[in-house]
């Protein structure tokens, strides 16, 4: 196994507005020197709850946001690169919400375009589209169809093949699932986790949920207040938590009547 | 009876998206309503508190304390919301006013209803910041809700709506918009309240876990329909509508997934 991602020192420290005139800025960490290691292949989720920097820290991982210190590297090179197409190419992302992430006035077919034209791959772009469109579990004739013509889970699955369409090596998800209902949560999860296995991607999936972690990460990160409070195999982190955080979390998942 | 529910229909033109719901809630009880977005469970709770915009038509009848809701005049409503009926909203920060320190707005209800002048209904917003539980309520009640944390203003709103001790608290998805850590203490806060003041409950929500957690009987709401409605138990033993057993299914497998990792085999 390579290392295809990896963070070294990595912070990211936002100015905020001044309070008053002549007032100091204050300063949010909200990123504060996070190491990690993603291998090739590898499943990693990243937990933590509202303002905790998973956000940031996936904007710096793709590359839409700059360290304020520490960098992303990927495959051993420090980001940007000299070629950021290629790194585009191979690491896509995912967004919560499809409904603000897909343009409203492109068709599907279109939406799934853009980024083979954006970044100049080379196969058939016609072909690939129904390609990813199929793989996704979507109909072909949908690439005729406006998004607001789609249900929920639908325009996530647009949003999928999009990301898929360069043939990426990571994906990235913000938050994949959250703006579904639970019954179309429970497909959208099923798929990623086919197309990861299927497709051999690296995922880093942020999520506030653990049960999504819990069902896609082999491995888990866990933020709070900008840091990486613990990091480990899911199933070790979440059986023996070492952290108080960690172990809040957990215990604060609702549980079924019958379980405990 | 403290509520009871018949044929209640609310339709926008020709989209009918309540379509003759009906039940009953008894003095001190509890009842969740949960359903996928769209399928007309926070409809169904504005309908009962006359809170739909005008364009909606209402049909049918809700009896609440004995008296007729549907059609009732908007004066002898605000006689009931926030006196009788509390409510208590998803996203704190929007039901808010951000204009108004918090203990003018926990004292709002106890002057609108009660008569209690300024100064008193601010003695007792203090009292109530203590009972949900935000420390040096001093502080607290002179604070705008832009200084508050997500979870402190869902404990103002909740403060606000059991201000004047309601026979009935209806939460539309009042953890939400919380982090998990921050929806456990709301959740124990909810229920606790809620069984000292012994309220009725109307819990609406999309979680079924957290529904199961706080209220003793379930209906799940689909297109507008209730198509089942059971005791908590009972459903999870026998659900027979086949949505509803698509729920729990769901429920079940994202739980036993959490558990498998989190408790080892031994256990």
């Amino acid at each position: 196994m390579s290392l295809i991602l990896e963070t070294r020192g990595l912070s990211r420290i936002f100015s905020l507005p001044r309070a008053g005139f002549g007032k100091e800025r204050a300063v949010r960490r909200a990123v504060v020197d996070v190491n990690l290691k993603v291998e090739e292949g590898a499943r990693l989720g990243i937990v933590g709850e509202s303002g905790s920097g998973k956000t940031t820290l996936a904007k710096l991982l793709l590359g839409l946001d700059t360290p304020s210190e520490g960098e992303v590297r990927f495959r051993g090179q420090a980001i940007p690169l000299e070629d950021m197409h290629s790194f585009r190419r191979q690491v896509q992302v995912v967004f919560q919400d499809p409904r603000s992430s897909l343009n409203p006035r492109m068709r599907v077919g279109d939406i799934v375009r853009e980024p083979l034209e954006c970044l100049n791959v080379t196969e058939d772009h016609d072909t690939r589209i129904i390609e990813v469109i199929t793989e996704v579990g979507l109909p072909k004739d949908l690439v005729q169809r406006f998004p607001h013509e789609l249900s929920g889970g639908q325009r996530q699955r647009v949003a999928i093949a999009r990301a898929l369409a360069p043939r990426p090596k990571v994906l990235i998800a913000d938050e994949p699932v959250s703006a579904l209902d639970v019954l179309v949560r429970d497909e959208i999860l099923s798929l990623l986790a086919d197309l990861t296995t299927n497709l051999g991607l690296t995922l880093i999936l942020i999520s506030h949920d653990l049960s999504v972690v819990a069902r896609l990460c082999d491995d888990v990160v866990v933020m709070q207040h900008g840091t990486a409070v613990e990091k480990g195999k899911t199933m070790d982190v979440f059986r023996a938590p070492r952290h108080e955080f960690t172990k809040r979390l957990i215990t604060a998942v609702p549980r079924l009547p019958g379980t405990k | 009876m403290l509520l009871e529910v018949r044929n209640l229909t609310v339709r926008f033109g020709s989209k009918t998206v309540v379509d003759s719901v009906s039940f009953d809630l008894e003095a001190s009880s509890r009842l969740g309503i949960i359903g996928e977005s769209g399928s007309g469970k926070t409809l169904t709770t504005l309908a009962i508190i006359g809170l739909l915009p005008e364009t909606a038509k209402v049909s049918g009848s809700v009896t609440f304390e004995g008296k007729e809701l549907i059609g009732l005049a908007d004066r002898d409503f605000s006689a009931i919301r926030g006196n009788r009926i509390g409510m208590v909203f998803q996203e704190p920060l929007t039901a808010l006013n951000p204009l108004m320190r918090v203990g003018k707005q926990i004292a709002q209800p106890l002057r609108n209803h009660q008569g209690v002048t300024l100064k008193e209904g601010l003695k007792r917003a203090m009292e109530l910041c203590a009972r949900v539980g935000l420390p040096d309520p001093d502080r607290i009640i002179r604070s705008y809700p832009h200084q508050l944390s997500g979870g402190q203003r869902q404990r103002i709103g909740l403060a606000i709506a059991l201000a004047c001790s309601p026979a009935l608290l209806i939460a539309d998805e009042p953890t939400t918009a919380l982090d998990v850590t921050v929806q456990k203490e709301v959740l124990s806060l909810m229920n606790s309240l809620v069984a000292e003041e012994g309220s009725s409950l109307i819990f609406v929500s999309h979680d079924l876990p957290v529904v199961a957690s706080i209220t003793e009987r379930v209906a799940v709401m689909q297109n507008g329909e209730i198509v089942e409605l059971a005791s908590v138990n009972s459903m999870f033993q026998d659900a027979s509508h086949e949505y509803s057993r698509k729920l729990i299914q769901a429920a079940r497998t994202s739980d036993a997934e959490f558990g498998h990792f989190t408790e080892s085999p031994s256990a």
